[in-house]
């Protein structure tokens, strides 16, 4: 089975794609960083935050209404969560009154509000641009070529490897079930799917320790080897000059 | 005159944890350059067997690797010099690249990074996949994942190669192009297959095993004319005439 997983515009030519994993993680972090500290009245500063990582997609060739629509899939958790924060936070002067049963909306928990969303729009943004713009694995050598704790970089290699065999065998499964007439009511529906993830368990296990048993046959010692060396010329410089550029902006702004 | 004895196993038994036992008295003798097909049916100790020559299991009595004996004192050099390739490549193929994987063990023999570029291009020249190097283990068939799963062994230059199944899983056109690559690997080879074709194609020697046992070892020209033998293990007599008719011929 093949999967276009989490990666699948990574592979696209553009001059953001070629760039070194460092450049982009750098920038992209820093994104990040700038947005989340700012004040949420930095609207300005905000909107230059997000025409550059427009700029950027298109420079990318990435489609940007994809892009907008993955952004949405998981602003509405945040969204859930913060819309609540008007209604039960209690202004000191202000607010407005709605007349439903004494309902009111609270000026600083609209505030709460508009931070919560353009921060993490801003966020989830900058990282589905970094892993868009990156495959996985240049990703993951990027993360160690800047010195990323080793077992983190080792995890998500593993994670990334074998989750594609994890949905295959979980399909597998899945189709062996339906195969087999599966239906009926609820309590009896749940039982099967804990025998499946049971079962999911067992299986990784077991794959696990072969894993390991061929990595041990080739010579592992408890340490992963260093990975090559990277290429930095001045395309890296440039790209990176966004950070102090945004840093620069951002302490003018305020 | 014969060549240098390359593994030794002397009375060789071992049980798993759960006290099956899946090996017995087992006494085998591999000489340089040879191929040994290991013939036998699902649980008769093939693939166990096939751990003990690097120490990925270790058992009771005797096993001498390259005038090494398989001590945990020697796993490390034993290792190097083994390539064990497991039967599913799934479990081979651990890292994110093609690169990365057949890199991996010369990067742990702690090898200069031009001198893994250059293994690993050798190694995949050798089993055709150049060009591969930076895709992922994932987007690869079947047929490509079994000859990356090599290349992972012969980037380390092993001087056994010690290959669990190498074509299952494989329709008959990969099969043939795997047994071709495999063939053309000059080092010391011991061979696991339900395939008669392949472990004909392969090799010079046949082992037997059943139960745990070692039921026979004999010249692969021999098994293919033991009628009876060939009946015990489920091989059809009349094809592995015309198997012995095409070595001849």
């Amino acid at each position: 089975m093949r999967h276009a997983f989490l990666d699948h515009h990574s592979t696209i030519e553009s001059p953001i794609h070629h760039l070194d994993a460092r450049a982009k993680i750098i920038v992209f972090f820093t994104f990040i960083l700038l947005g989340v500290s700012s004040r949420p009245n930095a609207f300005l500063f905000f909107g230059i935050l997000v025409s550059s990582l427009i700029g950027i997609t298109l420079f990318a060739h990435l489609p940007l209404g994809h892009l907008v629509r993955k952004v949405l899939v998981i602003v509405p958790f945040l969204f859930f969560v913060a819309l609540s924060i008007p209604f039960l936070k209690k202004d000191t002067v202000g607010g407005y009154n709605l007349g439903l049963g004494g309902l009111s909306l609270s000026k600083s928990g609209l505030w709460i509000l508009w931070n919560v969303i353009i921060k993490s729009t801003l966020g989830v943004f900058a990282i589905i641009l970094l892993y868009s713009t990156t495959p996985f694995p240049k990703l993951i050598k990027g993360m160690e070529r800047l010195r990323f704790p080793r077992i983190f970089t080792m995890i998500f290699s593993f994670m990334y490897r074998y989750s594609f065999i994890l949905i295959d065998e979980m399909q597998r499964m899945k189709r062996a079930r339906d195969a087999r007439c599966f239906g009926g009511r609820w309590l009896w529906q749940s039982k099967t799917i804990g025998h499946l993830v049971g079962t999911l368990f067992l299986r990784s296990f077991y794959r696990g320790e072969r894993v390991y048993s061929a990595m041990l046959s080739r010579g592992y010692h408890g340490i992963m080897p260093e990975t090559m060396a990277g290429r930095w010329g001045w395309r890296e410089g440039l790209f990176l000059s966004f950070a102090p550029i945004l840093l620069i902006l951002r302490i003018y702004l305020e | 005159m014969k060549s240098r004895k390359v593994i030794e196993i002397n009375r060789l038994s071992y049980h798993y944890p759960d006290g099956t036992s899946a090996l017995r008295d087992i006494q085998l003798e591999v000489y340089e350059k040879e191929s040994v097909a290991i013939l036998g049916p699902n649980g008769a100790g093939k693939s166990t067997l096939l751990y003990h020559l690097n120490g990925t299991l270790i058992g009771q009595g005797e096993v001498i690797v390259l005038d090494l004996p398989v001590r945990k004192e020697n796993l490390k050099e034993i290792r190097r010099r083994v390539g064990l390739v497991f039967q599913n490549p799934d479990d081979q193929l651990f890292c994110p690249t093609v690169f990365d994987d057949v890199a991996f063990g010369p990067r742990n023999m702690g090898l200069k990074e031009d001198q893994v570029r250059e293994r690993v291009e050798r190694a995949l020249e050798l089993m055709g996949l150049n060009g591969f190097e930076g895709r992922s283990a994932h987007h690869l068939s079947e047929g490509e994942k079994k000859r990356v799963a090599l290349a992972t062994v012969l980037s380390m230059d092993s001087e056994i190669l010690a290959l669990d199944e190498p074509s299952d899983n494989l329709d008959p056109i990969g099969s043939l192009a795997l047994t071709e690559r495999i063939r053309s690997i000059p080092q010391t080879k011991v061979i696991i297959t339900h395939h008669l074709t392949v472990a004909s194609d392969l090799c010079k020697r046949v082992l037997l095993l059943q139960g745990g046992r070692k039921v026979e070892d004999l010249p692969m020209e021999e098994f293919l004319q033991n009628r009876d033998l060939l009946k015990r293990f489920g091989f059809d007599p009349e094809f592995a005439g015309w198997l012995y008719q095409r070595r001849k011929g």
